[in-house]
C-alpha cells in the first residue's frame, strides 16, 4: 500500500492541478490578509470558502482521478498485491496531495501573516482540520461513485450531484422540514440533521469556536447545552471522523468483491 | 420685649455656633473611638473625621446633617449582621469611606449606605466590598453619588442586592462610580430626572443599568461591559441616552440594551459592539435612533411588534451578522441615510449617497423569527442563495422597510 500510495501522490503532486490548486490557495490567503489584516475575521471568510470548494475540489479530483487511473488500476490488478492496498494507496495519494495543497497554501501566507503571534491560531487550526476532514470524505465518496458506476459520465454526474445535494440542496430541504414542522420542538432534531451532512457538520464545528456561537445558543436550552459547552465539540468530531471512516470502509468492501 | 430678645438672641448664637462647625476626630487612641459616639456627641453641621483604622460596626444612625469624612480610607466592617448606615437627616454627606461585609437578608434589603426620606446628601468616593445592597436611595431627593467604587462578588441572582438603587427618588446625580458584581449595577424605580454619567458597569449578573417606571432620566458616556445583560429600561418615558459605550454583553440570552415599552427617548451617539443582540425593542414608540454605531453584533437591532413611529437615521451597521430583525409586515419606521456594510449599490451620481435601496431585513432572519433553530444555517451557502434572491425580490420581508438612501460611506 506504501508503495501505491507513493505513486499516486508523487504522480499527483507533479500534476498541474495541485499546482492551481496550491496556488489558489495561496493567493486567496494572501489577498485576504492584503485586504484586512485580522487573522481571526480572515478566519471567517476562509471558512465560507471552505466549505464549500474543498468538498467540490475533493469530489471533482477523485472521480477524475480514479477514471484517469483505470488503465493503471488494472495493471496493478495483474499482480500479485491486496486489491484493498491498490485501492487504499490511490486514494490516500489523492487525498493527502489534496490535503497538502490545502494546509500549505492557506498556512504560507498565515504563518507569513503572524499567526503564531495571534490568539486565532486555534480556530486556523481547527479550520485545516476541518478542510482535512472534508477533503478526505468527499475523495472517499467519490472513489465509491466511481468504482460503482463504469460510465465515466454517469460517475462524474452523481458526484457533481453529491456535491450539490450536500452543500445546497440538503439545507433546503432542512430548512423546508423545520418550516413545515414549526409547531414541534425541533431542538433535537434539527442537531441531528446537521451531523448527517459533512458540509454542515464541518460549519457547525467552526462556528463553535468562533464567538458566534452564542447566537447559536439563543434559541434554546438544548442548543445551549450543545453549542456552549465541549459536548458539540467533542461530538461533531466524532461524527467527522466516523464520516471519513464509513466511506473508506466501503471502499475496501466494494473493491474486493468487484469483478474487473 | 426682652423675651422676645433673648429669644432673637439665642437663635441667632444657635444659629452662629452651627454655622461654626466643628471637627470631630475619631481613631482609635482619640476619645471618640466608633462613629456612633462620634454621632452620637456631634451637633448639626459638624464633620466626623474618621481616621485610618478598622471600625466594627453595622446600623450606624445618621439623624443630623453631618459630614463623615474618612483619612486615608478607614474601613469600616459591618461583620454581615446588618446594614451600615442609616441617612434619615438631610444634608449629610459620607466621603472617602471604605464599607465591607454588608449583611445578607432575604427579608429586608440590608444596604451598605441607605438614604431614606433625606435631600441634599453626598455619597463621594465611597469603595464598597462584600456587599448586599450597595447604595440605597428611597424617597430622598437633590443629591449627588460620585465616584463611589462597589465591588460585589455576586454569584446567584436571588442572593444579591444592587449596587446602586434609587426608589422613589428625584433629582439625583450618580456619576463617575464603578460598579461591578452586584445583581444590577444601578438600578432605578420611580426615579425621575437622575443624571447618569460617566460610570462604568461591568460584570453583574443582571443588568448594568435597569429603569423601571422612571421617567425624565438620561445616562451619558457610560461603559456597559460583560452584563448579563447591559441596560434594559422598561416602561419609561422620556429617557436620554447618550455616548455609551455597550460591549460584550455576549451571552445566550443577551443584549446591550433593552428597550420595553419606552416612549420619546432619544438614543444618540452610542456604541453597540460584540452583543449577542445590541438593540432589543418591544413596543416602544417615537424613538430616535441617531449617530449609533452597531459593529459585530448577533443582531444589531431586534424589532419585536408594536413599534411605531421611530427613526434610525444616519446610524453605522458594520459586519452585524443580522441588522435588523423584524417580525411584522407591516413597518411605520424610518431608516434613512444609515451605512450599511453589506450595502452592494453603486453611486453614479458620486453624492455620497447609495442610488439602490438597502433592505436591512434579510430573509435568514425573517425565517429566524419564524422557526428559531433555523439558526444552525447561519453561514450556509443555501441561505446566502435564498438571501440573495429575496434581496432582488422582496417576497417575505416588509417590502417597504427599506433605507432608500444608505451611505456610501461610515458616518464618523
Amino acid at each position: 500500500m506504501g508503495k501505491i500510495l507513493k505513486y499516486s501522490f508523487y504522480d499527483l503532486i507533479r500534476s498541474r492541478w495541485s499546482y492551481i490548486y496550491f496556488m489558489f490557495y495561496l493567493l486567496l490567503g494572501f489577498v485576504l490578509f492584503f485586504l484586512n489584516n485580522d487573522v481571526s475575521k480572515a478566519v471567517i471568510t476562509l471558512m465560507n470558502i471552505i466549505i464549500v470548494l474543498v468538498p467540490l475540489i475533493g469530489t471533482i479530483f477523485g472521480v477524475m482521478y480514479y477514471y484517469n487511473s483505470r488503465e493503471f488500476t488494472e495493471l496493478l490488478l495483474a499482480q500479485p498485491i491486496k486489491r484493498s492496498s491498490i485501492f487504499l494507496g490511490q486514494y490516500f495519494g489523492v487525498a493527502s496531495s489534496l490535503t497538502l495543497s490545502l494546509v500549505l497554501g492557506l498556512g504560507i501566507p498565515f504563518v507569513l501573516y503572524g499567526l503564531f503571534r495571534s490568539d486565532a491560531i486555534f480556530d486556523f487550526s481547527l479550520l485545516l482540520i476541518t478542510g482535512a476532514f472534508l477533503t478526505l470524505i468527499f475523495t472517499a465518496l467519490s472513489f465509491n461513485i466511481a468504482l460503482s458506476n463504469e460510465n465515466k459520465i454517469k460517475g462524474f454526474g452523481y458526484s457533481v450531484l453529491l456535491w450539490l445535494f450536500m452543500a445546497v440542496i440538503y439545507d433546503g430541504l432542512f430548512l423546508i422540514t423545520l418550516i413545515l414542522f414549526e409547531e414541534y420542538p425541533l431542538d433535537t432534531f434539527s442537531l441531528v440533521a446537521t451531523m448527517f451532512n459533512p458540509i454542515d457538520l464541518s460549519r457547525t464545528l467552526i462556528l463553535l469556536k468562533l464567538d458566534i456561537s452564542a447566537l447559536l445558543g439563543y434559541t434554546g436550552a438544548i442548543f445551549k447545552q450543545f453549542f456552549g459547552t465541549n459536548t458539540g465539540f467533542v461530538i461533531s468530531i466524532l461524527m467527522l471522523i466516523l464520516w471519513t471512516i464509513l466511506p473508506i470502509w466501503r471502499l475496501v468492501y466494494k473493491a474486493k468483491r468487484k469483478d474487473f | 420685649m426682652r423675651q422676645i430678645i433673648i429669644i432673637f438672641l439665642t437663635c441667632l448664637f444657635v444659629s452662629l455656633s452651627g454655622l461654626k462647625a466643628q471637627s470631630l476626630v475619631i481613631c482609635d487612641q482619640c476619645e471618640l473611638k466608633t462613629i456612633k459616639e462620634g454621632i452620637a456627641v456631634a451637633q448639626d453641621h459638624d464633620t466626623l473625621l474618621i481616621r485610618k483604622g478598622t471600625y466594627r460596626e453595622f446600623n450606624i444612625l445618621i439623624d443630623k446633617p453631618l459630614t463623615l469624612l474618612g483619612v486615608d480610607s478607614p474601613v469600616i466592617d459591618g461583620q454581615d449582621k446588618g446594614e451600615i448606615f442609616r441617612i434619615v437627616s438631610d444634608s449629610v454627606t459620607i466621603d472617602g469611606l471604605s464599607i465591607i461585609n454588608v449583611g445578607t437578608s432575604y427579608t429586608s434589603d440590608y444596604a451598605a449606605i441607605r438614604v431614606v426620606k433625606s435631600d441634599h446628601f453626598a455619597i463621594r468616593n465611597v469603595v464598597l466590598e462584600k456587599l448586599f445592597f450597595g447604595i440605597y436611595l428611597e424617597r430622598s431627593n437633590n443629591g449627588i453619588v460620585s465616584n463611589n467604587k462597589i465591588l460585589g462578588d455576586a454569584q446567584d441572582e436571588y442572593n444579591s442586592g444592587n449596587g446602586i438603587q434609587l426608589w422613589y427618588s428625584k433629582n439625583v446625580v450618580v456619576e463617575g462610580n464603578i460598579v461591578q458584581g452586584v445583581r444590577d449595577g444601578i438600578y432605578l424605580e420611580f426615579a425621575d430626572n437622575i443624571s447618569i454619567s460617566k460610570n462604568h458597569s461591568r460584570d453583574n449578573l443582571r443588568y448594568g443599568l435597569h429603569f423601571m417606571f422612571s421617567n425624565d432620566d438620561s445616562y451619558e458616556d457610560n461603559i456597559f461591559e460583560n452584563n448579563g445583560a447591559g441596560v434594559a429600561v422598561m416602561f419609561s418615558k422620556r429617557i436620554k441616552m447618550e455616548r455609551n459605550i455597550f460591549r460584550r454583553n455576549w451571552g445566550t440570552a443577551s443584549f446591550g440594551l433593552l428597550l420595553k415599552e419606552i416612549n420619546d427617548a432619544e438614543i444618540l451617539g452610542n456604541t453597540f459592539e460584540k452583543n449577542t443582540i445590541g438593540i432589543n425593542v418591544e413596543g416602544s414608540n417615537r424613538i430616535n435612533y441617531l449617530n449609533n454605531n452597531f459593529v459585530e453584533n448577533g443582531w444589531a437591532v431586534k424589532i419585536m411588534g408594536a413599534c411605531y413611529t421611530n427613526t434610525f437615521r444616519n446610524n453605522n451597521f458594520i459586519y452585524n451578522s443580522f441588522d435588523i430583525s423584524y417580525n411584522s409586515k407591516l413597518n411605520d419606521n424610518v431608516f434613512d441615510q444609515n451605512y450599511w456594510s453589506d450595502y452592494t449599490g453603486y453611486d453614479l451620481d458620486r453624492d455620497g449617497i447609495g442610488d439602490v435601496p438597502y433592505r436591512p431585513v434579510k430573509l435568514f432572519s425573517y425565517i429566524v423569527n419564524r422557526s428559531p433553530e433555523t439558526i444552525v444555517l447561519l453561514r450556509s451557502l443555501f441561505m446566502d442563495i435564498i438571501d440573495f434572491s429575496e434581496k432582488v425580490s422582496p417576497v417575505f420581508t416588509p417590502d417597504k422597510l427599506a433605507d432608500t438612501r444608505p451611505l456610501m460611506k461610515k458616518k464618523i
